[in-house]
């Protein structure tokens, strides 16, 4: 009895958690005709995928979503390659500079970046007189920007992965004649594979997300616009066309839930080893 | 000394967070505004100056104000909502369990973009559902300071209460059953233990989480801006993020602007340092 009333709280809450996007997903499918009304069901009879065709067409949000994803790659592959190489220098080398390091990554996640926009933007507008590329404007800046900001909380994530290898799996390689270059790519690196998961998701999503740099740097090439940025250009103060936002809405969450999905399990054990290691 | 294995990591981390920050702190000594950026004009060095325009302002206190209070409250419905339902995960069937963890994982992974916006919609004064069932039509939601920050504060815990929820579920999972079967033995009853066992074995875990979300309330940028559309009627809805911003990009006083941000990033350095310690309890090697 108790179980069946705490099952049913349960799944209320579920209910109310996943309404918002579930009314997301339904508006971007609705007819305008439905989205005006007066009257709104939680349903639809008439699916239509009119908002989406506009969205991709007039509005240009292939062209964003485009964007978008080939920044958040980038951004997931070089923090993931980078922070590898670093987390294993910091567990697997002892040197005098460590702690330091070590409680310098810790408190770089906490710097409020949104605050370094206005001497970043300075930065990127300079740079990118010097070199083309990563200048205001570009994708390369945000991608720039996204690693800098990934990278302390990837570092400090992997290195729990890296220390959880026993070094004697590395050692019996010494033994074996295997070179430093063989044991780090061939034997650390998939050995790590399930941390370098829960790590891109986070990496994922601090680049997909971000709206602040994007809506910053990127000022007058429209064309070089990431979704979030995007959006806000879409959202008009009186008359917003609430079924394309939707659906541009929808086509930005996606992506991420899929993700996240994916790696859920990962995620879980791979957080665990952020908190307690 | 593996330096070609740092090296990577320090040539990103060095221009592109550590000098930055520098310059934060530089710009924050400068009166640095329009004339300056695009009239080529020297910039000026003001000493503390912008920080005591900043201290002198009253708009200045009420935001730094209102930004405390506002994270205080979203840090403690989310641990509250998160806490709770960690505890309520342990006591559930498999089928409510797994619809649980889906429901908060989509809402975790939803950008803090698209959140905004859909709960816009939902509050929408003339199309939303909210108004439609409750029979308010054209009721604005954002009109009233207070209502307009609760409004915001639940995007916020709806966003952050399942890593709360996740991390606390997973650390009493990780509670040997042994330990509890003991305090069973000894007659203990299930409140009892939950009080005297379960509780203080995930002190350290929860210390940590209480952190986390301090120093990602205190941070709370995208929700505000898009929901209030830059911090809300007159400015009402300002945190210091916010407020940073719009003073360096939209009123062109950028020295003003990076006084705040490290008016906060020192704010944030105080509770970083019990971060440390929390850390250092669980037994974390630095």
């Amino acid at each position: 009895m108790r179980r069946r009333v705490a099952d049913t709280v349960a799944i209320l809450v579920a209910l109310v958690t996943v309404f918002p996007i579930y009314w997301m997903v339904l508006s971007a499918l609705k007819p305008n005709g439905e989205i005006l009304s007066a009257d709104p069901r939680p349903w639809t009879l008439h699916p239509t995928l009119d908002h989406f065709r506009s969205a991709l067409g007039v509005s240009g949000f292939g062209r964003y979503f485009l964007n978008s994803l080939v920044v958040a790659l980038a951004v997931v592959a070089l923090s993931a390659l980078v922070a590898f190489l670093a987390a294993v220098a910091l567990t697997r080398y002892r040197f005098r500079s460590r702690s330091t390091m070590l409680v310098m990554f810790l408190i770089a996640q906490m710097v409020p970046v949104e605050a370094l926009s206005i001497p970043l933007f300075f930065q990127i507008r300079d740079l990118g007189r010097t070199v083309p590329g990563v200048g205001l404007n570009t994708l390369g800046s945000l991608v720039l920007v996204q690693l800098a900001f990934s990278l302390p909380f990837a570092i400090w994530m992997l290195r729990g992965f890296v220390a959880a290898v026993p070094p004697e799996v590395e050692e019996a390689a010494i033994m074996d004649g295997a070179s430093r270059f063989t044991i780090l790519w061939r034997i650390l690196f998939p050995l790590i594979a399930p941390g370098l998961a829960a790590t891109s998701v986070f990496s994922f999503i601090t680049a997909w997300n971000d709206f602040l740099f994007a809506k910053t740097f990127i000022i007058s090439a429209t064309e070089n616009q990431t979704l979030p940025a995007a959006l806000l250009v879409f959202f008009k103060p009186d008359e917003n066309d609430w079924g394309g936002i939707m659906a541009a809405s929808t086509l930005m969450t996606v992506p991420v839930l899929v993700f996240f999905v994916f790696v859920r399990r990962r995620l879980v054990s791979g957080l665990g080893g952020a908190v307690k290691e | 000394m593996p330096l070609w294995l740092l090296l990577p990591a320090l040539a990103v981390l060095v221009p592109m967070f550590a000098y930055p920050l520098y310059q934060l702190g530089l710009l924050s000594l400068f009166d640095y505004g329009q004339p300056q950026v695009s009239g080529g004009e020297p910039a000026r060095f003001v000493g503390a100056g912008n920080f005591r325009t900043l201290f002198a302002d009253p708009a200045f206190w009420t935001v730094l104000g209102q930004t405390v209070v506002f994270a205080a409250g979203c840090v403690l419905v989310t641990l509250a909502l998160g806490a709770a339902l960690a505890v309520l995960m342990t006591r559930i069937g498999k089928l409510a369990r797994t619809l649980l963890s889906y429901a908060a994982l989509t809402a975790w992974a939803a950008p803090a973009m698209t959140g905004s916006v859909v709960w816009m919609f939902l509050f929408d004064s003339n199309l939303g559902l909210v108004n439609e069932v409750l029979g308010l039509d054209g009721h604005n939601w954002l009109y009233d300071r207070t209502v307009a920050f609760a409004l915001v504060g639940a995007v916020v815990v709806w966003h952050s209460f399942p890593f709360v929820m996740i991390t606390l579920y997973a650390g009493i999972q990780a509670i040997p059953p042994s330990v509890l079967e003991a305090a069973a033995l000894d007659g203990a009853s299930a409140a009892t233990a939950f009080r005297r066992v379960t509780a203080p074995m995930l002190r350290p875990l929860i210390a940590i989480v209480v952190i986390q979300s301090i120093i990602w309330d205190f941070k709370v940028f995208t929700q505000i801006y898009v929901m209030t559309r830059g911090g809300g009627i007159a400015g009402q809805n300002m945190v210091l993020n916010v407020y940073a911003y719009q003073k360096a990009f939209a009123s062109s006083q950028y020295g003003l602007g990076s006084a705040i941000g490290i008016v906060m990033t020192l704010i944030l350095l105080v509770v970083t340092l019990f971060y440390l310690r929390a850390l250092r309890r669980t037994g974390e090697v630095l």
